[in-house]
């Protein structure tokens, strides 16, 4: 008996042994320290993400005094509701458009810049970042004044040329031109910046040999740009449309959602109904109604940064 | 220099007499013996206004012995909605909140009744206009005490020169300080027709139509002028009657003579439309004036805030009051009540309506005659009629008689507004009442 029991501690002073030695060399694998270092981070975003998250699938749950599991009822309900589907057709027209001329401007500004020669450069990449880097909270005030129904500084200047006054925020199609430039505004500049790199990137030696090979300016940039850059483009346009389609500030600064509910997006529509309105589980439904949607997009993402990767 | 030094034996001594004595002395209330209170005001946009409150907290906080923390919490933004929201989902923060008009019904659940605190300023201060009760009591129990600060009319603030000169019309004759108003003839088709005029002159009425709560408010006093309810205060969707058709047909007439951007005006357009000297009559509490007085005085000196037009059903005008209430997951409610009493004093009120400049309106029938709106100038007799000291007009809100919960998303999705601009820009009436219904029926969820 007394043999088996000091075997038996051997065994577990050696098992013990080796959980000291796996744990120094796990402690010791670059992984476990990256993983380590970004665990605070991990945890924070599990607090301030993912809690979130499911807080509001709950309350989505929720009748509208929070007493009562409905389900899906508050989903059932909004389908049923004519402003909903117009938020909905809203938001698509918002994000697509939107994201479309952002991309459009970004390619033809980032050329612009790219063929600035290297010493002003700097310069002009400063001053058309400006848009972005402003907090657009800030800037949508100042769009906001520009066009002011009363007191539009378009208007004004308009009127100088015989036209006008342009119901800027007044008239439903005005008003969604409106919302969409500004968003424009602010995010053309990120695709700016982000082609502008991508444009670097392409070795001047393929440039050279569509030359020598006889191609013009347009087939340059269908053969030889537009393929090089086709991932960046890709990404780009649908981090964009996600980012698009979560915005707030920009709308509810502008025209909060009017005329006529015309200019609502998934944000405004959800602060109206949830936190104006008081019906928070109404509200949280609708705002989670873009997550679907925007996985989709987040899918395409991923998909396409690892055809990306699986290409390098 | 010299120092004594202390030998071990001496230190021991002393510390023993030292905490002797403290055992045995008798309790002595420290600074902050009735513990901490924590309070979320409204920030006033009066500058000024908001020291007379702090002053008033710190001095009960005084006398009471409680350590007190106020914030001040501005509407701009939604900030002070967000707040009250967050902390009634977390349930967890300030002791005392400031809520207006429709937050206490919707989020009774979360708030420690008042009511024996209410019924005793009641007693004291004179009872509360109908309106008050309607957004402050569910089930019997207040809500909140009504407070001074924040609460505010939202009446025709007019530009007398212009009035007189395009319209025809003496408002100061209609409404003088210091007395009864004379105003029998000021209806609702008077009104119509001085918009006319005005508008003929280049001068017309800013009545906004956009979903914001002036453009809201106006509407709604308007809408219980010709008695035409949306929604009964059974819950019942009543869209579709005369009364309804009869204020829309009105409205229709009245866009016509409004700036053609009415439908995208939001609480500052027509503020700015009087103080650019480019309107003859705005809807709004005497905020724009005051604003004109520092930054237009020769528009300031022609304003003069009065009544509504009378319509077929009554006159009615827009009251918004602000309650203080105490979330039931207060950590200390008895100095909360307290607090709200000592405010609640007629002294306090006048103090702060006065800091205030005249704006806000305390809700209690005996403090609506006080000197400060009948010296307030220029012109000086401006604000006499503001509190609605001769009870000339029936404090209303928008979207009632329908039951608060109900009536609070009309509001905020501005339906009645909406109804007006569908159908002045060509919709079908039954088509807007349709539309309407559809929507009012979608309010009713539980």
């Amino acid at each position: 008996m007394a043999d088996v029991a000091v075997q038996s501690n051997r065994v577990v002073g050696v098992a013990g042994g080796r959980k000291r030695s796996s744990l120094r060399s796990a402690l010791k694998r670059k992984s476990t320290a990256a993983f380590l270092m970004t665990l605070p981070l991990i945890i924070l975003v599990g607090v301030l993400v993912v809690y979130p998250a499911f807080y509001s699938l709950h309350l989505a749950s929720l009748n509208k005094s929070m007493a009562r599991f409905v389900g899906f009822g508050n989903f059932e309900f909004l389908f049923k509701r004519e402003t909903f589907w117009l938020v909905v057709k809203q938001s698509c027209i918002f994000a697509i458009t939107a994201v479309l001329f952002k991309a459009l401007i970004g390619f033809v500004v980032a050329h612009f810049v790219h063929n600035i020669p290297a010493k002003g450069q700097r310069k002009w990449r400063g001053m058309l970042l400006v848009p972005w880097v402003i907090p657009p909270a800030m800037s949508t005030l100042a769009w906001l004044w520009l066009f002011d129904p009363s007191y539009s500084a378009f208007n004004y200047t308009l009127s100088f040329f015989g036209v006008g006054p342009i119901p800027w925020t007044g008239d439903a199609a005005w008003a969604r031109f409106s919302v969409i430039l500004v968003n424009i505004w602010v995010g053309a500049p990120f695709f700016m910046i982000m082609y502008l790199a991508a444009l670097k990137s392409v070795p001047d030696q393929l440039y050279e040999a569509a030359a020598i090979d006889g191609a013009n300016w347009w087939q340059r940039i269908w053969y030889v740009t537009l393929p090089m850059m086709r991932n960046i483009i890709a990404i780009t346009t649908l981090f964009s449309l996600i980012v698009t389609f979560a915005n707030f500030d920009i709308v509810r600064i502008l025209t909060a959602g009017g005329p006529l509910d015309h200019t609502h997006i998934f944000a405004t529509w959800a602060f109206r109904v949830g936190i104006e309105g008081s019906d928070i589980p109404l509200g949280a439904s609708v705002s989670l109604f873009m997550v679907p949607i925007l996985a989709i997009a987040a899918v395409f993402i991923l998909r396409d940064i690892n055809k990306r990767g699986n290409e390098a | 220099m010299s120092r004594k030094n202390l030998s071990r034996r001496q230190f021991v001594a002393a510390t023993a007499l030292t905490s002797a004595a403290l055992v045995t002395a008798p309790y002595v209330r420290g600074a902050h013996a009735a513990g901490k209170l924590s309070i979320g005001f409204w920030d006033h946009w009066v500058p000024g206004a908001n020291k007379a409150s702090t002053d008033l907290v710190n001095e009960w906080a005084a006398k009471e012995k409680v350590e007190v923390s106020i914030d001040y919490i501005p509407s701009q933004g939604n900030k002070l909605l967000l707040t009250t929201q967050a902390e009634a989902q977390a349930k967890s923060g300030h002791d005392i909140i400031a809520m207006n008009t429709w937050l206490p019904h919707s989020l009774a659940e979360s708030i420690e009744p008042v009511t024996e605190i209410v019924e005793a300023i009641i007693k004291q201060n004179g009872d509360v206009n109908g309106t008050v009760k309607y957004l402050g009591v569910a089930d019997g129990k207040w809500l909140g005490v009504p407070a001074c600060v924040g609460s505010q009319i939202k009446g025709p603030c007019s530009r007398i020169d212009l009035m007189k000169k395009h319209a025809g019309i003496d408002v100061q004759a209609m409404y003088p300080a210091g007395e009864a108003p004379k105003a029998d003839a000021w209806t609702t088709d008077a009104f119509l027709k001085a918009a006319e005029a005005c508008h003929k002159a280049g001068v017309p009425f800013g009545i906004g139509l956009g979903e914001t709560s002036d453009n809201v408010d106006t509407v709604g006093a308007f809408f219980l002028a010709f008695g035409a309810e949306v929604v009964d205060a059974k819950g019942k969707v009543v869209v579709k009657n005369d009364n309804v058709r009869a204020v829309l047909e009105y409205y229709k007439k009245l866009m016509a003579f409004l700036p053609p951007d009415a439908p995208a005006w939001d609480d500052a357009s027509n503020n700015k439309w009087l103080v650019s000297g480019r309107g003859a009559l705005i809807m709004n509490p005497p905020s724009a004036w005051a604003v004109a007085k520092r930054d237009a005085p020769q528009v300031a000196e022609q304003c003069w805030t009065h009544g509504f037009p009378v319509g077929p059903k009554g006159r009615f005008a827009p009251f918004l009051p602000y309650y203080w209430s105490i979330w039931k997951f207060a950590k200390n409610k008895e100095a909360a009540k307290s607090l709200l009493m000592h405010l609640s004093q007629p002294d306090a009120v006048e103090k702060m309506v006065k800091a205030s400049g005249g704006y806000d309106l305390p809700a209690f029938e005996k403090l609506t005659t006080l000197k400060v709106w009948a010296e307030e100038g220029p012109p000086k007799g401006t604000l006499y009629h503001y509190p609605n000291p001769h009870k000339h007009q029936v404090l209303s809100i928008s979207a009632s008689p329908a039951p608060p919960k109900v009536a609070q998303q009309i509001y905020t999705q501005a339906t009645l507004t909406k109804m007006c601009v569908r159908f002045y820009q060509g919709e079908p009436m039954e088509k807007t009442l349709a539309w309407a219904e559809g929507e009012l029926e979608g309010f009713m969820r539980s």
